[in-house]
């Protein structure tokens, strides 16, 4: 059994060899960094170029995101009017085609009925007589 | 005849003011690395260490007329180094952040300061080891307990001085040192 250091603790709590010895290594170890910690130089200079080298750096990075983020939503916004343009061209020829369609089928239908109507008019001569009668209970 | 008492009057005040910077700036220099050591082991963060050095000398300065020399200057500086630690956990502890990661070293590399001495590369590795546990076991301990098991062990002082400096009793302060002494070897075996 034996005692730490200059205490000699009169509590008389005597430390074990192996807690001894440990605890002495545990205050030179304190004592070595303390030492060490306390006569290294500081570097308050040296700190602050790392610290605006990051700080530019940082900016730097913000920036080109900025720049790439507004870049790419002008990108889209220009896109998106394209495909826009496109697709009303493209709604315009087809309504027209529509139109067109639908106009030619009117002719087509216009002509048949003229037709039909100028040959249903053709009676034979013998005939006139009943047709005027068909026409007249028609009107009536 | 006034002016003239007035005048040597003001040149003793100077010359008192002088000496006591004089004095003051001596006992800086005594005991500013055993004040730092004793918070760098406490907090295990050298730049919180070493602002709480700072106030701690600062705050020593502005009192130092208070100084009645009842205890030495070194238990003095120790007392007002033990209340800013207390006081920059009890600050921290109402902020939101608490958690966050601080500067605090790694136990391993706080270990690893142990001067090789002349042992073998294995009751070296056996050493750290053994420091290490220390470490986590002074982790551990309550702030009561941790300032003054590093009070005793590391800054060497007997339980006089560390009832001065704690502001705590003899009784008190063995019981405290008996808990933690019971918690760090609870550790080394490993417990």
């Amino acid at each position: 059994m034996m005692r730490l250091g200059k205490g000699s603790m009169d509590e008389g709590n005597e430390l074990e060899a192996g807690l001894e010895q440990t605890l002495k290594d545990f205050r030179s170890s304190v004592h070595a960094w303390s030492d060490a910690e306390y006569s290294r130089p500081r570097e308050t200079a040296n700190m602050a170029r790392p610290m605006s080298w990051r700080v530019a750096a940082g900016w730097a990075l913000g920036c080109v995101l900025a720049a790439g983020s507004l870049g790419g939503g002008l990108y889209e916004r220009h896109h998106r009017q394209e495909l826009a343009k496109i697709a009303a061209a493209a709604e315009a020829a087809s309504q027209q085609k529509l139109e067109a369609e639908q106009r030619a089928v009117k002719e087509s239908d216009d002509l048949l009925a003229k037709v039909d109507n100028d040959v249903s008019r053709q009676v034979p001569q013998a005939m006139e007589p009943l047709a005027q009668l068909m026409a007249e209970d028609d009107a009536q | 005849m006034e002016a003239i008492a007035r005048a040597t009057a003001e040149q003793f005040a100077g010359l008192e003011m002088e000496a006591a910077a004089q004095e003051f700036s001596s006992v800086v220099e005594a005991h500013r690395p055993q004040i730092f050591r004793f918070l760098l082991a406490s907090t295990r963060d050298v730049d919180l260490a070493e602002t709480l050095t700072q106030e701690c000398f600062l705050k020593a300065y502005r009192n130092w007329d208070r100084f009645r020399g009842d205890s030495s200057a070194m238990t003095w500086l120790m007392r007002i180094a033990i209340n800013l630690e207390k006081d920059h956990w009890r600050n921290r502890r109402m902020q939101f952040w608490r958690h966050t990661r601080t500067n605090s070293v790694d136990l391993a590399e706080a270990s690893e300061w142990l001067p090789s001495g002349e042992r073998s590369v294995e009751q070296q590795m056996m050493a750290r080891e053994q420091v290490a546990h220390v470490w986590r076991a002074v982790e551990g301990l309550s702030a009561r307990q941790r300032t003054v098991f590093l009070l005793r062990y590391v800054e060497d002082q007997d339980l006089s001085e560390i009832a001065q400096a704690t502001g705590l009793s003899e009784g008190t302060v063995k019981a405290h040192l008996s808990r933690a002494l019971v918690k760090v070897r609870a550790e080394l075996r490993g417990k």
